[in-house]
Parts: structure tokens; sequence; C-alpha cells
């Protein structure tokens, strides 16, 4: 702890801080420093590349979905993939990831059915029970609420002395919400295993990451909660991967909070028109720094990835999404009553009556109908 | 058979949660060696450790919420906001994560957790310490919001609450937590949710109400009785989901009903009982239905307070009123 100075108002340093921020490959592909091990392994690349070229089609499929009226708002990744990808890989199965609505990239890769994903999105809340993470959250459309779960999570792991982690996902503008900050004390002061990790995309809707904070990184809002913050380009997927790797690593002495610079390339939702807000130009620069170019040019140059394999790996990604895209579309939907099943453990008394009352209606509208 | 307040009852309910179930664990502000402002957690953190009786920051939000993460996960945690006044905060939780994890993950994931709330005025206590906004919970779906009204019903009712697989507001009060004991033992028998309770059997009139107001409704339910009027009090107990046929089968029976809560009276409570009681029991009434409630104001510090809070003689008013209705 700090001492109150005791000479003659005499001032002094109370603490450094600095926020550093971690790369391997920039945007030409061009590596710097030392890779880690996973990328330097030509499978393991090529799976952190197949897993991002699958968020982004089936990001695409999705758009073109909701386009032709056959799936509801969705919020797409397009530009975010390595980020969602990084994240999820650095992990174990048994964390738990505890999502916003725009981390499809990290969901799938923890076996989310892309099915589920489009359930989910096509208005049907079976697409949040999830067949493979069992104890993975749904994603949370209120921001930064779910960030405090993330901390309940880990307390839990922590309390039954598990080495487990929790792993949040949310976006920039979270960081301006008192959740979230709560969040962060909390886990800072009890020391939880948790990894907090915002995608900066540089916008909240329509306002720039420049107009929610003063502050010059998110990174060092963890400064304020006693965690460490560090910043990531989160458009190279083996530094975003690197970086949670090691805040895993000492997740038991303590969380981390880890910023993740990218950006949304994608309107909001498919509910916002982006170009009312911002220049083309911005967007086309940034279109220069997309993670999944820079990792192919990388694979390239340095693994002799093949037109034959980048055609082969497309053309399994599509029909991965196809085929999830024509599972979903022929899910029926669940009975009008299905509103009332898991309202509560058992379905008190009362509400049985409105229950009831659905039933008779839905089976009168088809006597009617027939 | 020892005599116990209502707080202590809480206390006692809370000690032998946590001795049956080691996934029951306390978190709040000053709930640890303190043992919570009220004493409610008195002697647990000694007892449990302070990984299961656990202090928080001051924040509400972050109460509710890792309550949520953890119940998730297969803890019952039993989380306590201090006043009623600070609880909105935990409001949004509750709203948007702890009464629907249920439903949006298909039950896949759920939320056992207990928030305790000690509401209501009546104790000449500062700003924003005498609310009873119960209502606002009340309207949340997939929440259950219990109130005891005496510490046997404390004790039960909590202990009900914490083995109850989804989440509950339990909302106590305050007014009462020193000022009424009951013998009782630590039986760790639970009293049922989801139905209220007769405290008085009566013949002419009914009196609906819940928490701290019992008191008030029994004590009218006497000046009555040396008026020759026999009035059945009933105790609400769960305010969602509502018992509404016990409810309704006392009006059936008396025919006439006055409804009493401190919350203000516009969309409390009290409307909602007066409306299932229309919808179940019109042709029963002999008599419009009366509220006697806390009034559409901001609540007032304590030198207004007694004027604001229903008391035995509004109580006695509204329920002449009721019989004299021909």
């Amino acid at each position: 702890m700090t001492e109150l100075p005791l000479s003659h108002g005499a001032t002094r340093d109370v603490g450094p801080f600095h926020v550093r921020c971690e790369r391997f490959l920039d945007a030409d592909g061009i590596v710097h420093g030392e890779l880690p091990g996973f990328a330097r392994d030509r499978t393991e690349i090529v799976r952190l590349y197949e897993a991002m070229l699958l968020t982004r089609s089936f990001d695409e499929k999705a758009v073109a979905l909701q386009r032709t009226g056959r799936l509801g708002t969705f919020a797409s990744s397009l530009g975010q993939e390595a980020a969602g990808v990084g994240v999820a890989s650095a992990m174990h199965p048994d964390d738990v990831l505890v999502p916003s609505f725009r981390d499809q990239g990290a969901q799938l890769w923890r076996g989310v059915a892309m099915e589920e994903l489009l359930l989910y999105w096509g208005g049907d809340e079976r697409g949040s029970d999830f067949a493979g993470p069992r104890q993975d959250f749904p994603v949370s459309i209120p921001v930064a609420s779910h960030v405090l779960h993330a901390a309940g999570v880990a307390l839990a792991f922590k309390l039954r002395g598990e080495r487990r982690s929790a792993v949040c996902l949310f976006g920039d503008g979270a960081t301006s919400k008192g959740d979230f900050y709560e969040a962060l004390n909390l886990a800072g002061v009890w020391q939880l295993p948790a990894v907090f990790v915002v995608t900066n995309n540089r916008w909240a809707i329509s306002v720039p990451r420049e107009a929610q904070t003063a502050a010059k990184t998110l990174a060092q809002k963890a400064i304020a909660a006693g965690m460490e913050g560090v910043q990531v380009d989160g458009n190279d997927v083996f530094a975003v991967r690197h970086v949670v790797e090691a805040a895993l690593a000492r997740a038991e002495a303590g969380p981390t909070l880890i910023e993740a610079l990218t950006y949304r390339l994608s309107d909001h939702t498919t509910a916002d028109d982006a170009s009312r807000y911002r220049d083309d130009a911005d967007v086309s620069r940034h279109w220069k720094r997309e993670p999944v170019a820079r990792l192919k040019r990388y694979l390239t140059e340095h693994f002799d990835w093949t037109k034959q394999e980048e055609e082969a790996l497309l053309v399994t990604a599509r029909e991965r999404v196809e085929e999830a895209s024509r599972r979903y579309l022929e899910t029926e939907a669940l009975p009008a009553t299905a509103m009332f099943d898991h309202l509560y453990a058992q379905l008190p008394a009362g509400i049985a009556a409105q229950r009831a009352e659905v039933a008779a209606r839905v089976s009168h509208g088809e006597q009617e109908h027939d | 058979m020892t005599d116990c307040t209502l707080v202590d009852a809480v206390r006692l309910a809370l000690n032998h949660a946590m001795e049956d179930d080691e996934t029951v664990v306390i978190l709040g502000e000053d709930v640890g060696i303190d043992g919570g402002v009220f004493r409610a957690t008195e002697g647990l953190w000694q007892r449990f450790g302070g990984d299961r009786v656990r202090d928080t920051p001051l924040s509400e939000t972050a109460i509710a919420g890792v309550s949520v993460g953890l119940a998730a996960q297969g803890f019952r945690p039993v989380a306590e906001i201090q006043f009623m006044g600070f609880m909105y905060p935990a409001i949004d939780q509750m709203v948007n994560h702890a009464s629907r994890l249920r439903t949006r993950t298909r039950g896949r994931l759920s939320c056992p957790m207990v928030l305790r709330v000690p509401y209501g005025g009546g104790i000449r206590a500062p700003e924003h310490h005498s609310e009873s906004t119960e209502a606002m919970l009340a309207h949340i779906p997939g929440l259950r919001v219990v109130v005891p009204s005496s510490p046997r019903k404390a004790y039960g009712l909590l202990l009900a609450a914490i083995a109850d697989p989804d989440p509950v507001v339990f909302l106590e009060p305050k007014r009462i937590y020193r000022s009424i004991k009951e013998p009782m033992d630590d039986t760790g028998e639970p009293l049922s949710l989801d139905r209220c309770f007769v405290l008085r059997e009566g013949a002419d009139l009914s009196i609906v109400t819940w928490g701290a107001m019992t008191v008030e409704a029994l004590a009218a339910a006497e000046q009555l009785t040396a008026e020759g009027v026999s009035a059945e009090i009933i105790d609400v107990a769960t305010l969602k989901p509502m018992d509404v046929d016990g409810i309704v089968a006392s009006v059936e029976k008396t025919g006439r009903c006055v409804i009493v809560h401190e919350a203000a009276k516009t969309c409390g409570v009290g409307a909602e009982i007066a409306a299932s009681i229309m919808e179940h029991a019109f042709l029963s009434l002999l008599a419009p239905i009366e509220r006697v409630t806390g009034y559409d104001t901001v609540m007032p510090l304590p030198r207004l307070e007694s004027h604001y809070m229903p008391d035995p003689s509004r109580i006695v008013d509204a329920a002449r009123r009721a019989l004299s209705y021909s």
C-alpha cells in the first residue's frame, strides 16, 4: 500500500502504470517477434483459418437470410473473426464462455451449432439450448449486464476449487456502463479466475470509440480495478489467442482485461445503416487490416497454402452453412404453449390457467381453419 | 422452543439452510463480520467462513449479477440488499436475467437465487430507507415475490425460497423485525410458497394484506370485533405468483373485501387483487372492494410518515364503509 508522503507537501509517484499492445501478424501478414508454438503449426493455423472463414460464411448467410425475410434482426461479426476465434481457441472446453450478441466466432469454436444460432436469431429459444457447451451462457443483449455473470461463474469455480475460468466478451460501448465497472471491480478484489475481453470494434452503433471515453485505451480501465490490462491487435488471431492463453494461465491468481482492437466492417445489425454516420473511406481503410486476408497471406507465404486448399475450405464452409440453414428453415415452430414451458421449474396454478387459455385458442383456431 | 423475533427467524433459517446444503452461500454488503445492518446474518461469517458468507463491494447490481452467475453454476446464493430503496440497480439483473434464464435457455440454465430485501416504512428511517415497491417486482414474469408476516412465516418461507429452483425476491418487513416474538423450533420445515394464509377466520369481511400490514389488520380486526363484526384476515405471503383461489375463497365466504398495503395506491398489488376478485367472485360481492394504502406521494420523511402509513383506524373506516353498503 502507498503511504502518504510525510515531508513538506512533497509529491511522488504512487505507482507506474503502463498498457502494452501485443501483435505478431501485421496487416500485411508479416510476422513480428517470436511466434508462439501454435502459430508455427500448420494444422493448428489451418484450424484457426477455417474457423474464421466459417464465421464469415455464417455471417454472410445469416445476413442473406434476414434480407430475404427468413431471419430476424442479426448482428454480423464481419471483420471481427480473429477476435472471436482467437479467444475461444485459447479456452479449455471446461471453461465457460459468457458472450455478447456479436460473438458467434467464439460460440462456433466452442461447439454451438450454426443451426442453433440461426434458431435464436430466427426467434426461437431453443437456439440457446446448446447441445455442445452446456454451461456456456446464451448471448446477452443488454450491453455489459452479463459481465457480472462471468464474475459469478468465476466465483463458483473458485469456491469449488476448480481450475476453470470464465471468459466474457463484450464491446467497446460496454466499457461505459456501470455494470462493467462493478464486475471488474469485484473480480479484481476477489481475484476471480476470469478473463474479460472487450472487442473494441470502434463503434457502438453510431457512436465512435472516441466519443465513449476520454481514456487513451480501454485496457487501462483494468488498472482502476487492480488487475492487468492489455491491448492486442484484435485482427491478429495469433496475438489474441496468445494473450488470452496467458491470461487463462494466470487466472488462478486473478482476472485480466484484454482490449482487442478490431473494426466493425458491417452495419451494427441488419436493422442499421452505417452509411448514415461513417465514411466509406474509413471503412475501406479498415478493410486493408481485416483478419482473414492477413492470415491467408501468412499461410501462403510460410506454409505453401494453395489455391486448391483455399477453395476446398471455402466450399466446405459454405456447404456446412447451407446445411445448417436448411435444418434451421425446416425446424417447425414450437407450439404456442411453449412460452410457458420453462417459465418456472413447475408452472404455478394461476399461470397454468393462462396456458390453458392459449391452448384452447390455438386448438379453436385450428378447428376454424379446418 | 425459543422466542424468536422475525430477524432471529431469518438468521435461523439461513443457518439451517447453510448447514443442510453446502451450495447455499450468502453475499451482500456488511453481511460478514458485521452480521448485516439488521444483524440478519450475525454469527454466520464466524461459523461458515468468508467464502460462504461473503462481504461484497458496495455494488447492488453486482450483488444480483454475481448471484445469477453463481446460481447458473449450481450454487444457491442468498443475497442481501440492505434496503429496498437501494435495490433498483439490482432490478436490471432480476428483470433481464434472473427471471428469464430458464425460459431463454429452455431449461438448460436456471437461477435458484434468493434476493433478501428489507422493505417498508414506520421505523422513522432516513430518506430512501422506507420504500415499499413490491408491485414493480410482482410485475416481472418468472420471478417469485414472497413477504413473510411473522417470525414463523419468515423461517418457513425463507427455507422454501432457498430450496426453490427459481429466483425469489424475499421482502422482509423491517418494521416488525423485532416487534413480534413467537416461540419456535429450528425444525427445518419449510412453508408452502404460492399460497396465502388465513391469519384469522371471520364471516363478515375479508381483509387481504401482507408483511407488516398484517399487524395493523389484526389490530383493526380486534376493534371490529367490539363492533360485532367478524373479520377474516388473509396474509397473501407470495405476491407473485399469487394464490388467487385462496383469496377468492375468503371473499366468496364473506362478500366484502378490504385490501391493505403500505405501497402507493396506483398500480399497487392491491389493484391486481381487486381485479382478480372481480374476475372470479363478482357475484359474491356485497360491496365495492376497498383499498387502504399508502398515498400516491413520495414516501414522506419521518415527521409525516405516520400520516402515510395505513393504520387500524383507516382499516376500520374502510371496513365500516364496506359493511354499510347495501
